[in-house]
């Protein structure tokens, strides 16, 4: 049986399409700038500290600051629990992370400083880096921190022959394969700040998932948007 | 700021405006992560804490062979905190976890023999696991109430042998027999204020965590900080944990609907 | 209260003026022709300069500033000084009284850990250091009294127009106020009432700073509570 019009992805979206994304701002009391970001069943919630002194000193830059990501997949978060504390993905997400933010966000006039942005994931159902770097976006714009523009996170790639955007776990785990490719893009500055990818493609079909990629990322700047000036409404604080 | 905390002290009052004997209010929304078996998001005033369950099939240990386990971890989550440094747990974020713990294995909450699958085989371990989320004081109670209401809000995964079908949850919840509450106090100079705000804690000289359950048992203590309380101070503490208890199990009630 | 100037809510990276004849002011940076927002604030255009004024902020000290701080360690010719910026800053023997202070006193005898201290910025380094000097009559310890944390963003209207705003603030709630511009307050009165009622007056201000005709609201606004 041939399903010609029929979505050939399990939730019945486009390829183009995104889950259902869900933000919102100022959630973490405590911290200079916070958000919440949903995308399908995962979560990412960040809270950015800073500019502050930045410990260890050996990590201080002379003439400039230190945007410095901590990625954390909470042990519930997934089907089989995963022990508490950074383990080396984390820590690899945590590098990732930073380098697809530090170039967006002005950091020159804080030399020695850090400016700390806390990336929790309480449920996970793939696209947690991304979800993580779109949260981060939103924190660091609440906190007030300088930044060139603000910045889309997605995971595009392929499932067989299929070149599509926002892969669920089911997606990424598709038997006859699958590629990941998560990205960062920046709008405003039109730079893609963060790139991997984990499968087998064609140059044809990857050229074409990087298009999508940097659209989605557009879209998501677009939705930011709404939610930063929906809060701020006229100037008034809801 | 400790000075002043003295100063109005002398008033029966507090920087919040609380009493001495006022808990804020708690909040509970369970299911706030639907990949843990059990749930729940807590806060007593501004203090946030996740606390989620999550169920493996494992060997028994050889000196309880019908018998299931349970681990409880505390993550000192610096996103909670502007005041909390990354690297190995500190000394402080150890006594939490452990403290908790001791709230809950002591007072027997879950009945081990019934999380038994298979004699001597297989037995269920339960594991919580504690994220804070932002921090105003109170991390002990705040902690402990999540613990139990994700374990209230757990159900038991569906199994195949001897392995787990995450995803698939029965509607069997977990086996527990009673809700230990844990009420936390410090001393600030001569007043002693329950449910401590931040300054409250940060600046305090003694502080003292009290967990009971039922009407009159208590199952576990921990005093904290390197000031001191006299016995009168402790006994008084101690009733009024009990006198604090109500409050707190009301707003677990709902939690607690459900076949065990 | 009326939304008089509703000013816009822009975004970073957002496009505000196109056109060499615009002036980057503060918080916007240029990219070739255009003017961008560089923070997450409100837009502001005085003839060709084009600004953004913040919403939130950590403090960022300056020259000039008069802060309130915590002393939260004494050496034995300074005091660390936390005054809510992202480093601590430094009040050296020399700058901390009016009158003079010997080499070897023991300086907590002055200013302890825990004391709050009115004092004015005197120089920022490039690492955002600050050092802070009390020579002047106006600064000096605080007695002890209750201290509340505003967005310092927020000081210029919880002061108002030639200090309208405080006086105004004192008078209704009955208690002595000090704002230091680094979003640090202090609040002595008489009773408790009065301390809570000034710090939910302050508190007020800060929400709806966006509004004019906010100083007449207040008196009533207090008015009210008072009930």
């Amino acid at each position: 049986m041939t399903k010609t019009n029929k979505s050939l992805r399990p939730d019945g979206r486009k390829e183009d399409e995104m889950r259902k994304i869900s933000m919102e701002v100022g959630v973490i009391p405590n911290a200079n700038g916070s958000a919440k970001f949903k995308i399908g069943k995962t979560i990412a919630i960040a809270g950015v500290y800073g500019p502050r002194e930045l410990h260890p000193r050996r990590l201080r830059l002379a003439d400039t600051g230190l945007l410095r990501c901590n990625y954390d997949l909470m042990s519930f978060s997934v089907s089989d629990r995963k022990r508490p504390g950074p383990g080396r993905r984390d820590k690899e997400l945590s590098l990732v992370s930073s380098n697809a933010l530090t170039s967006v966000v002005f950091l020159d006039k804080y030399d020695m400083q850090v400016i700390d942005v806390f990336i929790q994931i309480p449920q996970a159902d793939a696209g947690t880096r991304c979800a993580g770097i779109c949260a981060a976006s939103l924190a660091l714009a609440d906190a007030g921190i300088p930044m060139r523009g603000m910045a889309g996170s997605i995971s595009v790639g392929a499932i067989g022959k299929t070149v599509v955007v926002d892969l669920t776990k089911e997606e990424e785990d598709w038997a006859e394969g699958a590629t990941d490719v998560p990205l960062t893009y920046c709008p405003k500055t039109g730079t893609i700040t963060h790139l991997q990818l984990d499968g087998e493609i064609t140059k044809k079909d990857l050229f074409k998932a990087i298009d999508m990629g940097v659209k989605s990322a557009e879209e998501l700047v677009e939705m930011q948007e709404k939610v930063l000036k929906e809060k701020y409404d006229g100037g008034a604080l809801k | 700021m400790k000075q002043y905390i003295e100063k109005i002290g002398k008033e029966g009052l507090r920087i919040d405006g609380r009493g001495f004997d006022d808990f804020r209010e708690v909040k509970i929304e369970t299911g706030v992560s639907k990949k843990a078996e059990g749930s729940a998001m807590i806060s007593i005033g501004n203090t946030r804490v996740m606390a989620g369950v999550k169920m493996e099939l494992g060997e028994p240990y050889s000196d309880s062979p019908d018998e299931g386990s349970l681990m409880v971890t505390f993550e000192e989550a610096q996103i909670a905190s502007p005041d909390w440094e990354g690297g190995p747990p500190s000394l402080e974020a150890i006594e939490i976890a452990r403290t908790v713990d001791r709230g809950i294995r002591e007072s027997h909450m879950v009945d081990f023999k019934k999380l038994c699958v298979k004699k001597g085989e297989l037995v269920w371990k339960v594991f919580i696991d504690i994220y804070p989320f932002n921090y105003d004081g109170n991390i002990i109670d705040a902690c402990s109430i999540a613990a139990i209401a994700a374990l209230l809000d757990a159900k038991v995964p569906k199994i195949k042998g001897d392995k787990v079908l995450y995803g698939e949850l029965t509607k069997e919840k977990l086996p527990v027999i009673k809700v230990p509450i844990t009420t936390t106090f410090v001393k600030v100079g001569d007043f002693i204020m329950v449910d401590p705000s931040l300054k409250e804690e940060v600046l305090m000289d003694a502080r003292l965590s009290v967990s009971t359950s039922g009407k009159d048992k208590i199952n576990a203590m921990q005093k904290s900080g390197s000031g001191g309380f006299t016995p009168d101070e402790v006994k008084a503490m101690i009733d009024k944990s009990f006198k604090i208890r109500p409050a707190i199990e009301e707003a677990l009630k709902p939690l607690q609907g459900g076949k065990k | 209260m009326t939304d008089e100037k509703k000013r816009e809510v822009v975004i970073p990276g957002e496009v505000l003026a196109k056109g060499m004849e615009f002036l980057p002011g503060y918080g916007t940076h240029r990219v070739e022709e255009e003017i961008r927002a560089s923070l997450l604030g409100l837009k502001d255009m005085k003839g060709s300069v084009v600004k953004v004024i913040p919403l939130k902020g950590t403090y960022i000290p300056k020259r000039g500033d008069k802060v309130i701080g915590e002393v939260v360690e004494v050496s034995h010719n300074s005091w660390s000084i936390d005054i809510k910026a992202p480093l601590n800053a430094n009040l050296g023997i020399a700058d901390a009284t009016r009158s003079y202070i010997e080499n070897g006193e023991d300086l907590s005898r002055y200013y302890r850990v825990g004391d709050y201290v009115y004092a004015e910025v005197i120089s920022v380094g490039k690492d955002g250091f600050s050092r802070l000097r009390m020579k002047d009559r106006m600064f000096k310890r605080l007695d002890v009294g209750m201290i509340i944390e505003i967005n310092p963003v927020k000081v210029p209207r919880v002061i108002g127009k030639r200090g309208s705003m405080v006086k105004l603030l004192k008078d209704e709630t009955s208690t002595s106020l000090i704002i230091g511009q680094n979003g640090l307050v202090w609040i002595k009165g008489d009773t408790r009432q009065s301390e809570l009622l000034a710090k939910k007056a302050i508190k007020y201000v800060e929400e709806k700073a966006h509004l004019t005709g906010l100083t007449d609201a207040m008196q009533e606004k207090i008015g009210e509570w008072k009930k």
